[in-house]
C-alpha cells in the first residue's frame, strides 16, 4: 500500500484508505441508513471495511455527541478527515448526503401527486403519529444516563418550558441557558 | 427576517441552527417549526409533521427533512439551500474544534460544557416529541400508535423503520 507523503507520523501504519474508497463508504451508509445511519457507519467501518477499531469509531462517535450537528455528520466529518484530511471530509459528507437528499426529494415528489388518495393520507397520518412517538422516545432514552442531579432536571425542564411549551425563539434561549447550566455544572463539582 | 426573500432568510436562519444543534435537528425541530410555521408562514403545523414523516420512511440521516422544508418553500434551490446551510457550519466547526475538543473533554471546563448542555438537548428533544404529538394526533388512535412508538424505542432494540412501516401499513388498512 503506497502511504501518502502528506501524513502525519502519527497517521503511518493505519490503513490507507483513497478519496473514492472513502466516497463510495460513506454512500453507500446514507444510502442503506433507514431508521438513524449510526448503527449503519459502524457496520460499515468497524465490520465490514475495518477501517477502524471498535474502540477507535467509539472514541469518535462519543465525540460526535458533544459537537453540534448531526451525529452520523459529525462522524463522516471525523472520518474522511482522518484518512484524507479535508478533502476527505468533504467528500465523506457530500457522499452521505447526495443519496438520501435525492431520494427524499423524489419521495417528497411522488407524495405531492398522490397526496390527494385517501390511502396516501392514511399511511402518512399513521407514520406521522409513530415518528412522534420515536421522537419522545429517543428523548426518553437520552435522559437515562443523565447525572440524577438538580442542574439535570432544571437545565432539561428549562429547554422544554420555554422552546416546546412558550414556544419562544431558541437562539436567545439558548445563548442564555448554555452558559448558565455550564456555569452551574462547573460549580455543581461532584 | 421576514421580510427577507425566502432563499436568504432559510440560508441565515438555517446556518444559525447548525452552529447551536446541540443534539442534532431533532433538538433544533422546536425552533425550524417555530419559523416557518408561526414566523414564516410556509406551511400549516400538519404538513411540517407529514414532511418530518416522510423524512423518517427514507434513508439518511434525519436532518434531510430540511432539504423537504426547503424545496416546499423554493423548489430545488430551496432545497440545495437548506441542506447545505443546515449541514456546512457544523460541520466546519467540527472539523476545526475536534482536536481540541479531543484534548479538552476530561478537563474540569470539557466535563462542566458535557453535563450543562446535555440536559439543555434532553429537553429540546422531549420539546420536539411533544410537539410532533401535538401535530401528529387527530384521534386517539394516533395517540396509541405514538405511545406505541415510544415504548418500542425504549423496550426494544430493533431498528425503528420497522414502527414506521408498521404505522404506515396501520394507516392504509385504516387502523388508524
Amino acid at each position: 500500500m503506497p502511504i501518502d507523503s502528506s501524513q502525519s507520523p502519527a497517521t503511518i501504519g493505519r490503513h490507507h484508505v483513497s478519496r473514492q474508497q472513502l466516497a463510495l463508504a460513506f454512500f453507500l451508509v446514507g444510502v442503506q441508513g433507514f431508521g438513524g445511519v449510526t448503527p449503519f457507519a459502524r457496520a460499515m467501518l468497524v465490520d465490514r471495511r475495518r477501517w477502524l477499531s471498535a474502540a477507535e469509531f467509539n472514541e469518535i462517535a462519543g465525540l460526535c455527541q458533544i459537537l453540534p450537528g448531526p451525529n452520523t455528520l459529525n462522524v463522516a466529518v471525523l472520518v474522511g478527515a482522518r484518512f484524507q484530511g479535508a478533502l476527505g471530509a468533504f467528500l465523506a459528507v457530500i457522499a452521505l448526503m447526495a443519496g438520501p437528499v435525492v431520494l427524499i426529494l423524489l419521495l417528497g415528489a411522488l407524495y405531492s401527486s398522490f397526496r390527494d388518495m385517501p390511502w396516501v393520507g392514511r399511511a402518512i397520518a399513521g407514520v406521522s403519529a409513530a415518528a412522534a412517538g420515536l421522537v419522545l422516545g429517543t428523548a426518553l432514552k437520552m435522559a437515562v444516563p443523565l447525572p440524577r442531579s438538580a442542574l439535570s432536571v432544571l437545565a432539561a425542564g428549562a429547554a422544554f418550558v420555554l422552546v416546546g411549551v412558550l414556544q419562544l425563539p431558541l437562539v436567545p434561549v439558548f445563548l442564555v441557558l448554555a452558559p448558565v447550566c455550564v456555569l452551574l455544572a462547573a460549580w455543581e463539582r461532584p | 427576517m421576514s421580510g427577507w426573500p425566502p432563499l436568504l432568510a432559510l440560508l441565515v436562519q438555517f446556518a444559525l441552527l447548525s452552529l447551536i444543534s446541540v443534539g442534532g435537528l431533532t433538538a433544533m425541530l422546536p425552533e425550524v417549526h417555530r419559523y416557518v410555521v408561526d414566523v414564516q408562514h410556509w406551511m400549516t403545523s400538519a404538513e411540517f409533521v407529514r414532511l418530518f414523516a416522510l423524512a423518517q420512511a427514507a434513508p439518511g440521516p434525519n436532518m434531510i427533512v430540511v432539504s423537504l422544508i426547503g424545496w416546499k418553500v423554493a423548489g430545488l434551490a430551496g432545497a440545495l439551500v437548506a441542506t447545505v446551510a443546515m449541514c456546512a457550519p457544523s460541520c466546519l466547526l467540527a472539523y476545526s474544534t475536534a482536536a481540541v475538543w479531543a484534548r479538552k473533554r476530561d478537563t474540569q471546563w470539557g466535563r462542566a460544557i458535557q453535563r450543562g448542555l446535555t440536559p439543555i438537548a434532553v429537553g429540546l428533544v422531549l420539546a420536539s416529541g411533544w410537539l410532533l404529538t401535538e401535530a401528529a394526533g387527530q384521534r386517539w388512535q394516533h395517540y396509541f400508535a405514538t405511545m406505541l412508538a415510544c415504548g418500542f424505542v425504549l423496550a426494544t432494540r430493533w431498528n425503528p423503520i420497522w414502527m414506521i412501516l408498521a404505522a404506515g401499513l396501520a394507516g392504509i388498512a385504516g387502523l388508524l
